[in-house]
């Protein structure tokens, strides 16, 4: 049977930008959709009837919503292909573990830190950088979070990186200053064709961020 | 020596749910009662990132998060899955299991706050009765696992319980079982299942610690 796969995404969606990138690293054809989220389309209101949010993942008709969900199901369904959880059951607990701490820390912080200006920012910044040292710390040594080879959480991650300029231009501080081993951590990822193609331009996302502050009436 | 080791606090629905993934796998474990007041060396040693419980410790190694923890449970001791094999349903499942998670800390919430703040949860906790209602619980199942529970039905604990509770000593009334006739039955079921019965955190232990511990909320909060 032929295999129809739909993803409804948002461009400078990091949760989108998560599945995009697993379905490249399992080399999966499907058809990519961009939603307008002011005019969301009927197709989306269907598919995620109760939180009516992108991304989601449409597979021969059946919807699949929340990101990290949808990684663990394009894992398991292609699994003969780029595995991107481990195998041995404590290390997939540590994998999820540190999947759901970004999940937790990295967009509501970092929401904070162009959202807010003076004290209220200064806070975000520290409780970010807070987190990402955190995150540096259990990278370690290793090339990737998953080890040798992209796994579950650089997945889950790495999306954020394509904000990190944003974020730095708007609280008027440098991450790579703080946190060198995630820096170049993120630039190896980089490297990789899965993830170079699902993440957008830096400074496309800084001017969403400012049209986003405009509409917002942010300062 | 214990193989499992279960650390927790016996007021919390995330413990709960731990313990009866273990009892519903027939999993011997050791549990020590942690005060959330004064952390044990230990818990802050297992747990150094949320310092939270419930951790549970297999062969020496720690594991935090329930959700985490209930599906490494289900991988380690496949005997009665928690989980569907078929991977779309297990991706809805999860989906539903996410939900209660991110929508539970809403009826906490109501007990720890008061005025706007205890409305603004008041209203999260009625709207995700009415997406459990309205979306997961379609199709006339006894269980959200279908004729046994499963993870999401664990996921579900604090609306079967937790929350008549917190109605209780707080007057609010947020769940009524005309309202939510699928949910009213699904608590009945749930509630009755032994393993679930036999491991409830006492209803009025509950209500005059939470109570004692909203005074005392409130009262900082104003001084």
């Amino acid at each position: 049977m032929a295999e129809e796969v739909v993803l409804l995404d948002f461009w400078p969606s990091p949760f989108g930008m998560r599945s995009r990138i697993a379905l490249a690293e399992k080399g999966i054809k499907y058809e990519h959709k961009e939603e307008d989220l002011r005019n969301k389309s009927a197709l989306l209101l269907q598919m995620n009837p109760v939180h009516k949010k992108i991304p989601v993942l449409i597979h021969n008709g059946k919807p699949v919503c929340e990101s990290l969900i949808q990684v663990q199901y394009i894992d398991e369904v292609w699994h003969d292909k780029a595995p991107l959880l481990p195998s041995d059951p404590y290390q997939k607990a540590t994998a999820r573990f540190w999947a759901d701490y970004v999940d937790k820390k990295i967009y509501e912080v970092g929401g904070r830190v162009w959202k807010t200006k003076g004290e209220k920012q200064a806070t975000a910044k520290k409780e970010l950088i807070e987190t990402l040292k955190l995150l540096e710390k259990e990278l370690g040594d290793k090339p990737y979070f998953g080890g040798e080879s992209l796994g579950y959480v650089d997945v889950a991650f790495i999306p954020f990186y394509s904000w990190f300029y944003a974020l730095e231009k708007c609280g008027n501080f440098s991450i790579e200053a703080e946190c060198p081993k995630l820096i170049a951590w993120a630039k190896r990822c980089m490297q990789k064709e899965s993830v170079a193609k699902s993440l957008p331009d830096q400074q496309k996302v800084y001017d969403f961020i400012l049209e986003m502050k405009k509409h917002f009436g942010i300062e | 020596m214990a193989v499992v080791k279960l650390f927790g606090a016996w007021l919390s629905p995330y413990v709960y749910k731990v313990i009866w993934a273990l009892k519903l796998k027939g999993i011997p474990y050791e549990y020590i009662e942690e005060d959330l007041s004064n952390k044990s060396p230990l818990l802050l040693q297992y747990n150094p990132i949320h310092k939270k419980v419930p951790v549970l410790v297999h062969d020496g190694k720690p594991i935090c998060e329930s959700i985490v923890i209930l599906r490494y449970i289900d991988e380690i001791w496949p005997q009665n899955p928690l989980l569907p094999a078929d991977p779309h349903e297990r991706a809805v499942a999860l989906f539903w299991i996410k939900f209660a998670d991110d929508k539970s800390p809403f009826i906490s919430k109501l007990y720890r706050t008061d005025g706007e703040e205890q409305q603004v949860a008041a209203k999260e906790c009625f709207e995700m009765l009415e997406v459990i209602e309205g979306h997961a619980l379609v199709g006339e199942k006894k269980f959200f696992g279908g004729d046994e529970i499963n993870m999401v039905d664990i996921a579900f604990c604090s609306v079967a319980h937790w929350l008549g509770v917190i109605e209780g000593f707080t007057g609010l009334k947020i769940f009524e079982p005309h309202k939510f006739p699928r949910l009213n039955s699904w608590i009945q079921n749930f509630k009755s299942i032994p393993v679930i019965k036999d491991n409830l955190p006492d209803t009025d232990k509950m209500s005059a610690v939470l109570k004692r511990r909203r005074e005392m909320l409130l009262a900082s909060k104003s001084s």
